[in-house]
């Protein structure tokens, strides 16, 4: 076939999930991403703004501008965008308790461009269910949560048409130990929970409910076993198709259309010998544009070194250089769908399917997705998953190459440099945002702020659409944390259950098991009493994953585990350990702000007097930082190198007997 | 061993009992050590401990019910009421543990706690850790511990059966959580199952209709008088969602601890807790063999509850005529 005659699909929209420090180096940074042929944009927010603080606040220090942009307010927004117009922008904002507001800045600002917003495109994630799963950064309740959701989409349905108001993720589901069934029955599930919601809020007349149901996108993970995630990928396009059909009585295919963006498998990626993450990713976007009737419609790919700490802009470039090979060199989007017809894929299709449907029944039977979450049955089906992952990893039965197979490595020149391969956060940031925080605040126009406040409490306690009130409040000049303070006066805070007391999963090494528990055992002998284990998730983030693992194993170890979900402060967690007589605490910080986070919980300890108390700490740690916290006194810093969770175990038995006196070996 | 002086029992009792949590926090530690040293240290801790005791101060209150009746979101909100009220409140949470690894998972701190930094809250977590018939052994003497650095002492125990037996005579005011819609407390209740309560309190009362039925229910199986005699068992409804209900739940709480002030009733009650827990601790170490070896289960618990003796002096003097090894005393 020559090259003229060739038709080639258009490219899918490619971004990279980035934001960092401050508006400014942000917007920095889109720029130049544009200009190396990034077609939309996809927004990084930090964790003070995703769950509702200012810069300023106590619970926000060491967070801010770590894992994205700090927003406080319309001039942070402004500047993230500037000289980029919004017209013509695609703009995906990772943003879910706080989406409204996030969105209400985004209007504000396009109208001091000069852009009508009903012309705005783009996406907000605006799904706070998976949040009380996976991700943590709920706010409140699941019920105003849901009503929060809701009533984003029944306000860009009605005036900003272009808008994707909710991404449903099954992407963190993924993240938190999800089986691809669990994936498609989970977030299908959360879709339902949400149209069902909107159709009862009554804001959306009968006749126009198919254009809720055609603007509902989804937000995939694709991980390494890429035949099974295109099945999975087709088999929710049918699911979708039929659920849309049959219980919305949507008549128009394309408003059936199952349309997804996607982030490779983030949390797939190892520490271990990181360049093989290049090939698990590239391998891993394959299975979501193979097919051509289940491709996805936004592709972001993670960095090849996520596992050791924030990416820089070069690494960002490698990731959309991948996208660019694939949807441009490649002949790919010449053809029509690779896949249709072949009985192998038709059979784990429909395999997949059937598992999800019973699953789905099942949710339906609890009482529906809302009470799944609130009651944890969810919650502890993922745990029970994750586990079994991970003893699969244990026993080999899993290979994970550079990991658990394959060890051995020449030394590798990509992380031999000066900045270890990793961005590090100018750690003045955090000091420059306060400062213009508290400038903005002292020149705005007080009275306009205080109507606003009481127009959204109004809107809030009362029924009205949040979105107006929210926009307003944009336009004056209110904070974030303003914002989310009045909604958490009206609604209330939550904590979502851990999901952590599942029966035991049968071990992956049963003897290595066996070993630790006799460890176990004897040094409590030694020490009078059995072995209690404090596991602490402080600060903002809520990658739980970890900690909620290393806490089910702990048990079945025969630890004596206190383990209270995340977003605990450093007072809670030192306090928590004295009252509970811990032999030793161990944090799990995936957010990067280990070395603040340590350091004020060791004074908290201190204050009480019980500084005797040994502490270690799990998640996502540079090398240099690991090195900082131990010569601080940390007796061990555990990264995802660390797959096997009896040496883990192990190591902190012999930490309790070195602090106590005892033969460490023993 | 020698003390150093500032951990002397004398000192560590003065310290509790002026609330220091770090004191409280090591004496519950020290009383959860099985070696002997500790097991030394913690009789001459309670001895002192108990001394400061003929005033019986505090209130001990065990709370019991199905798992998933709301005890958790009712204790904190009556620490909420109770700490608008002044008062200090320490809690023991005992929770299962598994049989295989002897591994648990204590939970349900925070939501006991009602703000994140009160000096004027206590939680300890325990496992039962599968000994000492329902509840562990450790109760006892922990309670006596918070008895005298708290004014509120909150028990709470998951199930129903023998650890709800066990709270009940280790408490002064038992209340029993029962989950709206199930019949099962009022079955257990009426087979004898369920020891009556002080309190009967059916929490999620937002839950309407199912908590209504279960209320009168509950109601009409019970005989109004406790077997103690002069108490009417109040049913009452609360919830711990809407914050309804709570104050009168304390105020039942206190009616009963007056009650049984005005009675003269604490000391022999709580002597009866301390009879109750020596016998059940030489039941398992010596069994039934044992115990008739002292006179048998009556005779015992009539002895025991005549003296006037610390805990762990008792319990020494009676394992020293059971045991023919020479048994250490404290130096």
């Amino acid at each position: 076939m020559s090259q003229e005659t060739v038709k080639r699909d258009r490219p899918w929209l490619m971004r990279t999930y980035s934001g960092h420090s401050s508006a400014s180096a942000s917007n920095e940074l889109y720029r130049t991403n544009l200009s190396r042929g990034q077609t939309g944009l996809s927004v990084a927010f930090d964790l003070p703004t995703q769950t509702g603080y200012d810069s300023d606040h106590p619970l926000a220090h060491g967070e801010v501008g770590k894992v994205g942009v700090p927003i406080n307010h319309i001039g942070d927004m402004e500047t993230l965008f500037e000289q980029i117009p919004l017209a013509q922008m695609n703009t995906s904002m990772t943003i879910n308790a706080t989406a409204p507001w996030l969105l209400a800045l985004y209007v504000a600002v396009a109208e001091r461009q000069g852009v009508d917003p009903s012309q705005l495109q783009g996406t907000t994630q605006n799904d706070v269910l998976k949040e009380y799963l996976s991700r943590g950064t709920y706010i409140f309740p699941p019920e105003p949560s849901v009503r929060l959701t809701t009533d984003l989409i029944a306000y860009t349905v009605q005036h900003i048409p272009k808008w994707n108001p909710t991404n449903i993720c099954s992407y963190h589901l993924q993240e938190a130990g999800a089986t691809p069934t669990q994936e498609l029955a989970y977030a299908l599930s959360t879709a339902m929970a949400i149209l069902d919601a909107v159709q009862a809020s009554g804001q959306i007349p009968p006749e126009r409910f198919a254009d809720v149901v055609g603007r509902i996108s989804f937000f995939v993970n694709a991980g390494i076993r890429f035949v099974e995630e295109t099945c999975k990928l087709r088999a929710f396009s049918r699911l979708w198709d039929t659920l849309t059909g049959e219980r919305y009585g949507v008549t128009d295919p394309k408003q059936r259309r199952f349309r997804y963006g996607v982030q490779v498998n983030s949390l797939g990626l190892t520490e271990s010998q990181p360049e093989n993450n290049v090939q698990r990713i590239v391998l891993e976007m394959l299975s979501v544009t193979l097919s051509k009737n289940a491709r996805a419609r936004a592709i972001q790919l993670p960095a090849w070194n996520e596992a050791l700490g924030l990416p820089r802009p070069w690494d960002q470039q490698w990731a959309l250089r991948m996208q660019q090979v694939l949807a441009l060199e490649t002949d790919l989007l010449e053809y029509g769908d690779l896949l249709d017809g072949s009985p192998v894929v038709e059979a784990k299709v429909q395999e997949l399917m059937d598992g999800a449907k019973a699953e789905m029944a099942r949710v339906e039977a609890h009482g529906g997705m809302v009470a799944c979450v609130d009651n944890g049955y969810i919650k502890r089906e993922l745990v029970q998953s994750h586990t079994r992952r991970l003893r699969n990893i244990e026993s080999g039965e899993l290979k994970i190459v550079g990991v658990n197979c394959f060890q051995e490595s020449a030394e590798s020149p990509l992380t031999a440099g000066e900045e270890s391969g990793i961005m590090k956060v100018d750690e003045r940031a955090e000091r420059e945002q306060i400062a213009s925080l508290r400038a903005f605040r002292a020149a705005r126009d007080k009275d306009r702020v205080e109507a606003a406040l009481r127009q959204l409490r109004d809107a809030a306690s009362g029924g009205d659409n949040i979105m107006p009130a929210s926009i307003e409040c944009a336009r004056a000049g209110v904070t974030t944390g303003e914002w989310s303070e009045v909604l958490r006066t009206v609604f209330g805070e939550y904590r979502a259950p851990t999901g952590i007391d599942i029966a035991p999963v049968a071990p992956g090494d049963a003897a290595a098991l066996e070993a630790v528990r006799a460890r176990v055992r004897k040094t409590g002998e030694a020490l009078g009493r059995p072995l209690r284990l404090l596991i602490g998730k402080p600060g903002l983030d809520g990658h739980s994953n970890g900690a909620e693992q290393i806490a089910v194993k702990g048990r079945d170890a025969g630890f004596e585990i206190v383990y209270e979900g995340i977003r605990l402060t450093p007072a809670q967690i030192a306090r928590a350990a004295q009252e509970e007589g811990v032999h030793l605490i161990g944090l799990s910080v995936l957010s990067g702000s280990h070395l603040e986070l340590v350091q004020e919980i060791s004074r908290e300890l201190q204050q009480i007097g019980a500084s005797d108390i040994p502490l270690v700490i799990g998640g996502i740690i540079p090398e240099e930082d690991a090195q900082r916290l131990q010569a601080q006194g940390l007796k061990a810093v555990f990264t995802p190198k660390d797959v096997d969770m009896n040496t883990i175990m192990n190591s902190m038995v012999t930490i309790i007997r070195e602090a106590n006196g005892l033969e460490p070996a023993g | 061993m020698s003390l150093p002086e500032a951990d002397s029992p004398p000192a560590c009792a003065a310290a509790i009992a002026s609330g220091d949590r770090a004191a409280v926090a090591n004496a519950l530690n020290l009383l959860d050590d099985r070696r002997p040293a500790a097991r030394r240290e913690a009789a001459a801790l309670l001895a002192h401990l108990q001394q400061h005791q003929d005033k019986p101060g505090g209130q001990l209150i065990g709370i019991t019910g199905p798992p998933g009746a709301g005890k958790s979101t009712l204790s904190a909100s009556l620490i909420r009421v109770w700490r608008r009220r002044g008062l200090r409140v320490a809690v023991l949470a005992v929770d299962p543990s598994s049989p295989i690894s002897g591994g648990a998972l204590l939970g349900d701190r925070l939501r006991m706690q009602t703000s994140a930094v009160d000096d004027g809250v206590f939680v300890r977590s325990l496992s039962n850790r599968g000994q000492f018939g329902g509840l562990s052994a450790e109760v006892w003497p922990m309670s006596i511990v918070m008895l005298a650095g708290f004014d509120m002492v909150l028990i709470e125990t998951v199930g129903v059966g023998q650890r709800e037996v066990d709270v009940a005579r280790l408490c002064d005011t038992t209340c029993y959580v029962a989950q709206p819609g199930s019949g099962d407390s009022v079955q257990f209740l009426k087979a004898g199952i369920l020891e009556v309560p002080h309190i009967l309190v059916v929490n999620k009362s937002d839950m309407g209709a199912v908590a209504t039925r279960t209320l009168s229910e509950l109601e009409s199986a019970l005989h109004r008088t406790h077997p103690d005699g002069h108490w009417q068992v109040p049913v009452l409804a609360t919830s711990a969602a809407n914050g309804t209900g709570i104050e009168a739940l304390a105020d039942a709480l206190e009616q009963h601890y007056r009650l049984l002030q005005s009675r003269n009733e604490l000391v022999s009650r709580r002597r009866s807790y301390q009879s109750y827990w020596l016998h059940k601790r030489l039941l398992e170490e010596f069994g039934t063999a044992g115990v008739d070896r002292l006179g048998g289960e009556e005779q015992l618990l009539a002895e025991l509850q005549a003296q006037d003796m610390n805990l762990f002096t008792q319990y020494e003097t009676l394992r020293r005529r059971l045991d023919q090894r020479p048994i250490n005393t404290r130096e």
